[in-house]
C-alpha cells in the first residue's frame, strides 16, 4: 500500500512550500561547485526556483530589490488614493479606485515572491515602517492638482512599465511571474493617465496651464525612477551577470525619454528641458543634467511628502490592528469549536 | 516566530475544461478569508470561474536535489515516444 499515509511519508525527500522554512539549515554557502552550476544555469537563461541552491548575495540582493518593489506599490497607492474622493465624474472616481486597488495587488504578488526567498512578510512591512526599507523616490512629491493624477500614470506608470518589462525575463521564477502579472495591468494604468492629460491639453487655458504645471514637476523625478546613472550603478554588472536586471539604467532612461518626448509633442506640452535635442546621429534626444543632488536628498528620506507618507503608511497599520487580531481569534474559536 | 497570518496558495482555472493552475499566493487566518483575498488578489479581471486555495505547508514537492534521479531515467525510454517506431509511408492513419 504505497500511498498510506506514514509509508508515504518515507518517498517524501523534501517539503516545499513557498512559506518559510523556519529550520533551513545553512547551506554549504559559498561552495564553489554550486556556484559554478548556478552561474551556469542563469548564463542558459534558466529560471531559479525557491528551493534551488542559490548564492546567498543573489538571495539578499533579489530579497532587496523585491520587497522594495513591494513597498513602492504599496507607498504608491498614497499620492493618489489623496485624489478619489475629489475625482472630477464618477468615471475617472472609478477607474482611479480600480487603479489604486491594482497596486495593492501589486505589492501583494511582490511580497509573495519576495517571502520565498526567506524573509517573512511581517519582517519586510516592519523594515518600511521603521524606515529600514526604500521605496521608490517617486512616491516622496505630492499630488497637488488633479493634473498629478494624470502625470502620474502617464509618466511614473510609464517609466515603471520600462523597468518591469525586462523583468519579466529575470532569472528569479517568482519574481519574473509575478512582473507578467504586473505589466498586463500596468498599461490600463498608463493609458488612463494619459487620457487625463489629453482631456487637460485640449480643455480651458487654465486646464492646460495645470498639465503643463504637473509635467513640469514629475518630468524630472520621472527620469530619477531609473535610478543612478550607470557609472554610479556599482552592483549593475552582477545584477545584468544574474540576470536581475536585464538593462543599464541609463539605457532605459533613454529609452523612456525617446518614446515620451513624442507623446508631449501630441498633448502640445513643453518638456521643462532647455537642453532636451533630437540627436539624428544616435537615433534619440540628448537630455540635461539631472538633478543628482535631489535624488540622493529623496533617497536620504528627504522628500517633500517622505514623513507623510510613512506616518500614513504606520497609522494604517495601527489602525487596522484591530481587524487583524479579530480575524485570528475567530479563526481560533472557530478551530476551538470544531474540536469540541 | 512570525505572527503573519499563515499562507495559503491560489489555483485558478481560467475556464470550463481547463485545470486550475497555481498563480501565487495569499495570507489568511482561514480558508475563506484566503478565498476572499484570492479572489480580490488574482481574479480583478475575469481571470478565472473557479479557485482553490490550500495550505502551503500541505503541499509536498519534489526536492530539486533530486530532479536528475527522478527524471532523467525517462530521457532514455525514447520507444515511450510514438515518433520512436519506423512505419512505411504507405500505410495510411497510423
Amino acid at each position: 500500500m504505497p500511498f498510506e499515509p506514514e509509508h508515504r511519508r518515507r518517498y517524501i525527500i523534501h517539503m516545499y512550500t513557498t512559506e518559510l522554512q523556519k529550520s533551513a539549515k545553512i547551506e554549504n554557502l559559498e561552495d564553489p561547485k554550486l556556484l559554478e552550476a548556478f552561474e551556469a544555469r542563469v548564463a542558459a537563461d534558466e529560471f531559479i526556483e525557491p528551493k534551488d541552491w542559490m548564492p546567498e548575495a543573489y538571495r539578499r540582493t533579489l530579497t532587496r530589490q523585491i520587497s522594495q518593489h513591494a513597498h513602492s506599490e504599496i507607498v504608491g497607492m498614497l499620492p493618489e488614493g489623496n485624489w478619489i474622493t475629489r475625482a472630477p465624474s464618477l468615471r475617472r472616481k472609478a477607474i482611479l479606485l480600480a487603479k489604486v486597488q491594482d497596486e495593492a495587488g501589486h505589492g501583494l504578488y511582490l511580497y509573495c515572491a519576495a517571502e520565498t526567498l526567506g524573509t517573512s512578510r511581517e519582517q519586510m512591512i516592519e523594515a518600511l515602517h521603521s524606515g529600514k526599507a526604500k521605496y521608490s523616490t517617486i512616491f516622496n512629491y505630492p499630488t497637488l492638482t488633479w493634473a498629478d493624477i494624470g502625470a502620474i500614470g502617464w509618466l511614473v506608470d510609464g517609466a515603471a512599465i520600462m523597468n518591469q518589462v525586462p523583468l519579466q525575463r529575470t532569472s528569479y521564477g517568482p519574481y519574473a511571474r509575478a512582473m507578467v502579472r504586473v505589466c498586463k495591468e500596468e498599461s490600463f494604468h498608463q493609458r488612463q493617465g494619459y487620457e487625463i492629460m489629453i482631456a487637460l491639453a485640449n480643455g480651458t487655458a487654465e486646464q492646460k496651464r495645470m498639465a503643463q504645471d504637473a509635467f513640469n514637476r514629475w518630468w524630472w523625478p520621472s527620469l530619477m525612477m531609473f535610478g543612478p546613472p550607470d557609472e554610479n550603478s556599482p552592483n549593475t554588472a552582477q545584477s545584468m551577470r544574474w540576470r536581475i536586471k536585464r538593462e543599464t539604467n541609463d539605457e532605459l532612461r533613454q529609452k523612456f525619454v525617446d518614446i515620451t518626448v513624442p507623446q508631449a509633442d501630441f498633448l502640445s506640452l513643453t518638456v521643462p528641458d532647455p537642453q532636451l535635442k533630437w540627436n539624428e546621429e544616435k537615433g534619440g534626444y540628448d537630455f540635461g543634467e539631472i538633478d543628482w543632488e535631489e535624488f540622493y536628498a529623496v533617497v536620504r528620506g528627504e522628500g517633500p511628502v517622505a514623513k507623510e507618507r510613512m506616518k500614513a503608511r504606520r497609522d494604517a497599520w495601527q489602525d487596522g490592528a484591530w481587524v487583524r487580531e479579530a480575524a485570528a481569534v475567530h479563526e481560533e474559536k472557530r478551530r476551538a469549536r470544531k474540536a469540541a | 516566530m512570525s505572527s503573519d497570518w499563515p499562507l495559503w496558495e491560489v489555483f485558478v482555472r481560467s475556464k470550463g475544461g481547463l485545470s486550475h493552475r497555481h498563480v501565487g499566493s495569499v495570507h489568511a487566518p482561514d480558508a475563506e478569508l484566503a478565498l476572499a483575498h484570492a479572489r480580490d488578489t488574482y481574479t480583478r479581471r475575469l481571470e478565472g470561474v473557479s479557485l482553490w486555495v490550500v495550505p502551503s505547508a500541505d503541499i509536498v514537492a519534489s526536492n530539486p536535489e533530486q530532479a536528475g534521479e527522478l527524471f532523467e531515467p525517462a530521457q532514455s525510454k525514447i520507444y515511450r515516444h510514438p515518433t520512436f517506431y519506423d512505419i512505411p509511408d504507405e500505410v495510411k492513419h497510423i
